[in-house]
């Protein structure tokens, strides 16, 4: 989280998310391993949140991606001190 | 059945006495170490290729942690396609002279403040709240089975969203790109 909050560079801020969510995921499975299995779910729900968060980033980081790319073809920078006015 | 539960199993206070603490303790060293490389350098990436060691020690854990199929997957999607991605944006957005890389001393400050100050809620949290604990942790088994039986049972309405998600993001990326570069 860190990362995401100092890094200048849009990419960087990426991967700030992605430690975090790989944070998230890794807490799911800790759950599925440790805890006892409630009325709604089973012993390896947090194995499929895991995967669903997985999924999830996977979708999340081809559309960053491709923001970064348009906006860095459009400025020919992606420090994210750069990008202050909203022209269209 | 809850109860609070107890430190002495925190990582890195074990005596190491078996293979699996000394194995668990490296893949954690390997998750948390990197973490603060991908923080603080200065080099792009370098940053890029810690996150890559921090997703295998990730995978890793997961594997100890008895996920054998997620811990795979992890490796394929995540470090394979995921990390690939963002390596492909590193190298196309480059443009030379390394840009320096994080924001000035206020706003670090309060970032690191705000880090530390949810580090510690997650820890009280994660200590203090009663969880119901399993007594009896059963053998890691095989995974993939189950898991399928999961996706394709209790969480059908979930996978097929996600499916579709992914389909939308996909659409939507090459739209956005391709606006920017054909378009204008």
């Amino acid at each position: 989280m860190y990362t995401v909050l100092t890094r200048r560079n849009a990419i960087g801020i990426l991967m700030g998310i992605e430690l975090v969510l790989n944070g998230a995921g890794l807490n799911f499975v800790a759950f599925s391993r440790f805890l006892e299995p409630s009325q709604t779910t089973s012993l390896l729900s947090g194995q499929v949140f895991t995967l669903f968060i997985i999924a999830i980033a996977a979708a999340e980081v081809a559309v960053a991606l491709a923001i970064v790319l348009s906006l860095y073809s459009r400025m020919k920078t992606i420090d994210v001190d750069e990008f202050k006015k909203l022209h269209g | 059945m809850l109860h609070a539960p107890n430190l002495s199993c925190l990582p890195l206070t074990i005596g190491w006495a078996n293979m699996k603490d000394i194995i668990f303790n490296v893949f954690l060293l390997l998750t948390v170490i990197p973490c603060f490389w991908v923080a603080l350098s200065s080099n792009i990436v370098h940053a890029a290729f810690s996150l890559l060691i921090t997703l295998f020690g990730v995978a890793g854990l997961y594997v100890l942690l008895g996920a054998d199929f997620i811990g795979v997957v992890q490796v394929i999607v995540y470090i394979g396609g995921i990390l690939i991605l963002i390596i492909f944006g590193v190298m196309m957005t480059q443009r030379g002279k390394l840009l320096p890389l994080s924001i000035q001393l206020p706003g670090k400050l309060f970032a690191a403040v705000l880090t530390g100050v949810m580090l510690v809620a997650l820890i009280l949290t994660s200590t203090k709240s009663l969880w119901p604990v399993a007594f009896v942790l059963g053998e890691p088994q095989p995974t993939s089975a189950a898991i399928g039986d999961l996706l394709l049972g209790k969480y059908l309405i979930p996978f097929e969203v996600a499916s579709v998600l992914l389909l939308v993001a996909l659409v939507g990326a090459v739209l956005i790109v391709r606006r920017s570069v054909g378009g204008e």
